[in-house]
């Protein structure tokens, strides 16, 4: 890839850094540039968004149908299942699926729902409810 | 020598790479007084590699690899230049933050895996439960930690509480605290030795491991078995398992091109070294087989756009992926006959 080749297609880095590239420059001589994104990166970065957005619109709907706490819907928000938020939180992995039955947050204790809720990084609050449907990253 | 993009920085001298184990690697070192930069970590260190391994999965897809496994090229690196590495981990998350102040007190860059999840600085859609990420930490000031980030442009900072969770990620090959930093550099170094035996190594990786899923081999696999995936899996998965191997291939940390252009920069420093204009040549190929990775990125992550099912769009990109095959091949072993030549006089 030339120096002058560098994409600059905006998207995933969300202007926090840059990727930096090995390119020639007109000399042939090896040399850094910084891109701000290349397209077909950002298409496969997004698919692999859309599988994980897919399944927490699929858990939230879960929740409003009552089928489910919304522990559960943090959880896939956070692409955790019962087994990795049991080691964040600390909490057993039984009471885990306790709680993330219908109502089954409700029964946990105080401790617990702050031992969530940090692993989300999140208040306590924010972990009893759902939150805005277009609030998903990327 | 390539020039590196560098922050003022009173304390610590911080240049962004591409990937941040070699980033790491080359920062440390530089901070004990060798001139080292990422394509010669990365080549002396064996960074290029490739491998398809549908029997490990990451997410429910099969693993393909443009490099070895985490920790690796750091490793190879510090063990050929001779450079003795202090390394440690811990159970107790508190002795873990008050051994790395206890450096930084010191004044030591320390080195240290994190988890990216929770990485607050990492802009979110890379943050994955990944947790084979490396950084410096190279000063303290009261609660804040000062970072030095290889893939980030600038320096950061991050919070004791943010750090220390960073650091006890949990998951899959969870980093336990650990941290690293040179103890002792020889005076004399013998880069050409160093080099040559990374060479040899890579070519040794990229054309004889007796195993399909590795090297060259490995990409001629890989071809043949995406065409199958259409029909065994269903045109949805078999796209996601594309796009897999178009990730890892230009994710955040690979120059490009799935480290190959970073490989060609590092042949280009050969030349420079050895004095031997054949390492230039080399570099000229492999740059040409990174411009061939790119337009099979371009290609595949097309089909994912379009969620194609065509299977003339299948049977082109696997054919992209032979040709590119078949050069890695014939580049990898005249490269290896080469470095065997020099091996004899270095």
């Amino acid at each position: 890839m030339k120096e002058k080749e560098v994409p600059q297609d905006d998207g995933m880095l969300q202007g926090k850094t840059r990727d930096l590239y090995y390119v020639l420059d007109e000399n042939g001589n090896y040399v850094n540039a910084l891109s701000t994104g290349w397209e077909p990166k950002n298409i496969v970065m997004q698919q692999a968004w859309d599988i994980i957005n897919e399944a927490v619109a699929g858990v939230r709907d879960q929740v409003l149908r009552n089928e489910a706490s919304t522990l559960l819907y943090h959880m896939e928000k956070n692409q955790m299942d019962v087994k990795l938020l049991s080691q964040y939180s600390g909490v057993s992995k039984a009471k885990i699926k306790e709680h993330i039955r219908p109502g089954g947050l409700e029964k946990a204790t105080q401790a617990e729902k702050e031992a969530y809720a940090d692993s989300f990084r999140i208040s306590v609050e924010q972990l009893l409810k759902l939150d805005d449907p277009d609030s998903h990253h990327a | 020598m390539i020039q590196t993009p560098t922050m003022p920085d009173p304390v610590f001298d911080h240049r962004q790479s591409a990937h941040c184990e070699n980033g790491v690697t080359a920062n440390l070192f530089r901070f004990h007084g060798l001139d080292i930069n990422e394509p010669l970590v990365f080549g002396i260190g064996s960074g290029l590699f490739f491998a398809h391994m549908p029997f490990m999965k990451l997410n429910g897809i099969p693993v393909t690899g443009f490099r070895p496994f985490p920790g690796v090229i750091f490793q190879r690196a510090a063990k050929k230049l001779g450079i003795k590495m202090k390394v440690k981990t811990y159970r107790d998350p508190e002795k873990a933050m008050e051994e790395l102040d206890a450096n930084l007190a010191q004044g030591i860059p320390t080195g240290c895996v994190v988890g990216v999840f929770h990485l607050t600085y990492f802009p979110e859609p890379y943050r994955f439960h990944f947790n084979a990420h490396n950084l410096v930490a190279f000063a303290r000031e009261g609660d804040l930690y000062h970072i030095s980030d290889p893939v980030m442009e600038t320096v950061t900072t991050l919070s004791h509480r943010d750090f220390q969770r960073v650091r006890f990620a949990k998951g899959t090959a969870r980093p336990r605290g650990k941290m690293y930093w040179p103890v002792s550099v020889p005076e004399q170094i013998n880069l050409r030795k160093a080099i040559v035996k990374g060479l040899r190594k890579t070519c040794y990786d990229m054309t004889e491991i007796p195993l399909k899923f590795f090297g060259a081999k490995g990409i001629h696999y890989l071809a043949d078995r995406m065409l199958k995936w259409p029909q065994k899996l269903g045109d949805r998965k078999a796209l996601q398992y594309l796009g897999q191997v178009v990730r890892m291939q230009e994710e955040i940390g690979t120059g490009g091109a799935g480290f190959r252009f970073m490989y060609a920069a590092f042949l280009q420093e050969c030349a420079r070294i050895f004095g031997d204009e054949r390492f230039a040549a080399f570099s000229t190929r492999m740059t040409g087989i990174g411009d061939d990775w790119r337009a099979f990125a371009y290609e595949a992550s097309r089909l994912v756009k379009n969620r194609s099912n065509n299977g003339s769009d299948w049977q082109s990109v696997s054919a992209s992926l032979h040709r590119i095959a078949d050069k890695e091949q014939l580049l990898f072993e005249e490269l290896y006959l080469l470095a065997k030549e020099w091996d004899k006089k270095v």
